[in-house]
């Protein structure tokens, strides 16, 4: 047998000691320090038997390759109770399973806010009172196919979108973006939310839905690709890939609804994160692929409720991972500061889940004061998520870093090894119910989400 | 009852992104006595929330940029005021510079493997967690070389065995030195270029042979290491396999020197099999009683090569023993059993053995612990000196004055000094402080232990 390292100059990777490492320089033999660290405290144990799993390797190779091959299509627009396992009396909601309890402000407002919006309940005193009675049931929408933004309350009249993985078969849904300020998500609930809900019910979905069975499916792949490269990281800011997604529509609209067109299309128009719902679909339905993969480290899922961070993980099924969501560390709108913020809240880590959001920091420009000043703050930002990834994104590239594929697909190995923690872009909620959005930011997961996985993976 | 003052204002004709102007807000809010300021584009929302914080708001739309500071005092309002503009202009001149900061080194030998074009890695983390560092190199078809210590064998084992379906080298762990193309890995000599390839599960052994070897004019191809634990019935002599074999396909290899302690029976089997069906001749050198030493080895290499043997050089001077007493105080491992072996008597200590080495250097790196031992030795003390790269730049400074006071106290001191002339500390320099503080110094280690132990008899 041939060994290549017997042919050819010597080049050589050097982790750990310093003088080895000198000694090479000394000879001029070309040589890649590693800046190795201790993994996290408490999991060289389970680090060692993770990695030693014959398992692993080709488990994480699947599961990856499917997040990163899955096709997402925008092919429908329906109310939830039509497509989702959500009888009359039940919500879901983002992130790990929470009730009432435990549940923050902004996660009771938006519960509040659907029991009125269904009917179930006249007012806010009423709403509270069933809910504290537990006459509506929870449940995460993680576990129903479904991702929400921020508080993610999904009740059975909500129109959502309707996403296909082409490539593997799977469907996923997300709500439909009511915009910016007092709104559902982020735990309003007063007479504009409710009346906003109607219309988006009786108006918005149905049009949207009328208007795709004339334009077909549109392709998410393809429409996230392109918005990436006009400055979006599809997270915090989606305002190319809303645009996009206008374009696509806008015809189709005034086809099939003339009457509503106009204020249909001034609707998503006025909201530059109308795209994220759609793009949350399309990256769970990616994720969902990648999920029940024996032996992978991979996170299908990572998602708050505004109490708990909790993550999933391939080879660990259904099984949620947690830890305190922390305060995003972040800049406030108005009079506001991280005194009135919310713990971190909503599904929309699916964006990191699959190398978008703060992994992709580094091709939106237009927001990286967000992560603390200047473009490199961005680019590092990026380029340290390739360390906790297992691969990078064929399709989604950042024209900055000479079209390199996003960072994708999270391995809590990794995670451990290196002590680098996803970095999550995010909007900030007011902690009193009924508040709105008080700003955005970035927020560091916590850490014992991802050891307690890892530990618990040596034991399956 | 307090008083505030309020600063409105409306500017035309300016625009930032709402990001920049949180945190300009967010600067002028941390100012003393400012309780509230906004800084924002006159979008709906914004004046909305103005109005919420009591603001007087003018008419205004969202091309708009609105100011709204409130501050307990005139002077704190026109401190805030100061500062706006300072944080304007600093924002015209486009803030800092964009583009990249310097790229950050990879954090796991995996990214290391990934960014960059290697032929090999080199492992020295601690033991507990070599195993990931090495198992990154050859899941991204890399040989690896493992200096690290204290690896598990099951580690190690499952390291081959992914090896072996990599196509790859896994050197060590243990692994003391290499020679690959050239570069010498760990505690490596300056060799002269030649036919020898050598295998060695033992790294100053191979440092032996290869240094007679080298003098003798002599030089190497490789110097493959494969780890003390290779030939046990664990391992399975999986990496001498592979060396073997690799060697016997490198073309500039002419004749292999297989070096090791006796292997365990059913592994010797299989070696002696798989040496039988090499195309390259092989001198196998296995170390223990009634065995060949590492010089008789060496000097066979050199009949086999066609080339005469030379005396190896030493350098005594007269010396007594003053008892019977022998201390073996060896940094090498190989070294120190072919003395122990040679001598017949004495007390041998291997200082480089794991149960020294834990959470501490090497004592070819950091002779503390072996200099404390020779402070307190008598008789007759043998030492070893390794020169090489990584090794101490000047062993026989340090060593000198505790040799020269043994030498006061009445003991005889002698040296087995394995090196080059061209190795970073000089053959010829290192033995001359050596000698001139007292010692005898031996190029070969069985005539350095031969010397010690008639020294030893004399004073019977």
């Amino acid at each position: 047998m041939r060994l290549s390292m017997l042919d050819g100059e010597p080049r050589v990777i050097t982790a750990g000691a310093a003088v080895l490492a000198e000694a090479l320089d000394q000879q001029a033999v070309p040589r890649l320090g590693v800046d190795w660290r201790p993994p996290l405290p408490g999991t060289s144990q389970a680090l060692a038997k993770v990695l030693a799993d014959p398992r692993r390797e080709r488990a994480n190779e699947i599961a990856v390759g499917r997040m990163l091959s899955a096709r997402p299509r925008l092919v429908g627009v329906r109310p939830a109770r039509e497509v989702l396992d959500l009888p009359p009396r039940t919500f879901f909601h983002a992130g790990p399973p929470i009730d009432w309890e435990r549940a923050s402000g902004p996660m009771r407002g938006a519960l509040t806010g659907a029991a009125i919006f269904e009917g179930l309940a006249a007012d806010a005193e009423e709403a509270e009172r069933l809910l504290v009675a537990g006459s509506v049931k929870l449940d995460s929408c993680h576990h129903h196919r479904t991702v929400g933004p921020m508080a993610g309350v999904v009740s059975p009249s909500m129109w959502m979108f309707e996403v296909v993985d082409d490539e593997h078969g799977g469907t996923a849904y997300c709500s439909l973006n009511e915009g910016l300020g007092k709104v559902l998500r982020y735990g309003a609930y007063g007479p504009e939310v409710i009346e906003r809900l109607r219309w988006m019910g009786e108006v918005l979905g149905p049009v949207l839905a009328a208007a795709l069975a004339v334009s077909g499916p549109i392709d998410l792949r393809s429409l996230i690709a392109q918005a990436l490269q006009m400055g979006d990281e599809l997270h915090n800011r989606n305002r190319a890939a809303t645009s996009l997604f206008v374009r696509e529509m806008a015809a189709a609209v005034v086809e099939a609804a003339p009457e509503h067109a106009a204020a249909v299309l001034r609707f998503i128009n006025g909201n530059d994160h109308f795209f994220l719902n759609a793009g949350m679909a399309a990256g769970k339905v990616g994720a969902d692929a990648a999920r029940d993969v024996p032996g992978s480290s991979l996170v299908v899922a990572m998602a708050r409720n505004g109490t708990d961070f909790g993550i999933q993980v391939s080879g660990l099924g259904d099984r949620w991972f947690t830890g305190p969501a922390g305060v995003p560390d972040g800049l406030y709108l108005g009079a506001y500061g991280p005194e009135d913020a919310n713990p971190d809240i909503g599904d929309s880590t699916i964006t990191e889940t699959s190398g978008l959001g703060g992994f992709a920091m580094a091709a939106a420009p237009a927001i990286v004061r967000f992560v603390g000043g200047d473009v490199s703050d961005a680019v590092a930002a990026t380029r340290s998520m390739y360390e906790i990834t297992l691969a990078e994104h064929p399709v989604y590239q950042i024209p900055g870093l000479g079209f390199r594929g996003t960072p994708t697909g999270i391995d809590i190995a990794l995670i451990a090894r290196t002590g680098q923690l996803p970095v999550v872009n995010t909007g900030i909620a007011g902690r009193v119910a009924g508040t709105g959005q008080v700003g955005a930011g970035l927020v560091t997961p916590p850490a014992e989400a991802f050891t307690a996985a890892l530990t618990a993976l040596v034991e399956v | 009852m307090t008083t505030s003052t309020d600063l409105v204002e409306v500017r035309t004709g300016l625009y930032h992104d709402s990001v920049s102007l949180m945190r300009i807000s967010q600067a002028l809010g941390s100012r003393p006595g400012v309780t509230v300021a906004v800084v924002a584009m006159a979008t709906e929302l914004n004046l909305d929330l103005a109005r919420d914080a009591g603001f007087a708001v003018p008419d205004a739309g969202p091309t708009d940029l609105l100011v709204a500071i409130r501050a307990g005092s005139e002077a704190a309002v026109k401190d805030a005021a100061e500062e706006l503009e300072r944080q304007f202009s600093l924002l015209a001149k486009g803030g800092q510079a964009g583009g990249e900061r310097a790229e950050s080194p990879p954090r796991t030998t995996r990214a290391a493997a990934r960014a960059w074009d290697a032929s090999l890695a080199l492992v020295s983390v601690p033991g507990e967690h070599a195993f990931a560092e090495a198992m990154d190199a050859v899941e991204a078809g890399l040989s690896v070389m493992i200096f690290s210590d204290n690896v598990p064998v099951e580690q190690e084992v499952l390291l081959k065995e992914r090896a072996r379906e990599r196509g790859v080298l896994v050197m060590g762990p243990d692994c003391g030195t290499a020679v690959v193309g050239g570069a010498g890995l760990g505690f490596a000599n300056v060799l002269r270029p030649g036919p020898v390839g050598v295998v060695a599960a033992s790294g100053t052994g191979a440092q032996q042979v290869t240094c007679l070897l080298d003098h003798a004019g002599a030089g190497v191809s490789h110097v493959l290491g494969v780890g003390g634990r290779d030939l046990s019935a664990a391992v399975g002599g999986a990496s001498t396999l592979t060396a073997l074999a690799a060697l016997d396909a490198d073309p500039a290899t002419e004749l292999i020197v297989l070096i090791s302690k006796p292997p365990a029976p059913e592994v010797a089997e299989v070696v002696r099999r798989a040496v039988e069906e090499l195309s390259t001749p092989v001198v196998t050198a296995l170390l223990g009683p009634g065995q060949d030493d590492l010089t008789t080895a060496a000097e066979k290499a050199l009949r086999a090569l066609g080339l005469p043997v030379p005396q190896w050089p030493c350098w005594t001077v007269p010396q007594r023993a003053p008892s019977a007493e022998l201390s073996g105080l060896y940094a090498g491992g190989t070294l120190c059993a072919e003395a122990a072996i040679i001598a017949g008597t004495g007390a041998f200590t291997d200082f480089g053995d794991d149960e020294y080495t834990l959470g501490r250097a090497h004592p070819m790196i950091d002779p503390t612990v072996r200099l404390e031992a020779l402070g307190r030795a008598s008789g007759v003390i043998l030492l070893d000196v390794v020169l090489g790269h990584a090794a101490d730049p000047d062993p026989s400074a340090r060593l000198a004055p505790a040799i020269r006071e043994a030498r006061e106290r009445g003991a005889a001191v002698v040296v087995a000094l394995v090196g080059t002339e061209s190795d970073p500390q000089g053959l010829r320099r290192q033995a001359e402080v050596l000698v001139a503080a007292g010692a005898s110094v031996f190029t070969s280690n069985a005539a350095a232990a031969g010397h010690a132990a008639s020294l030893v008899r004399s004073a019977l």
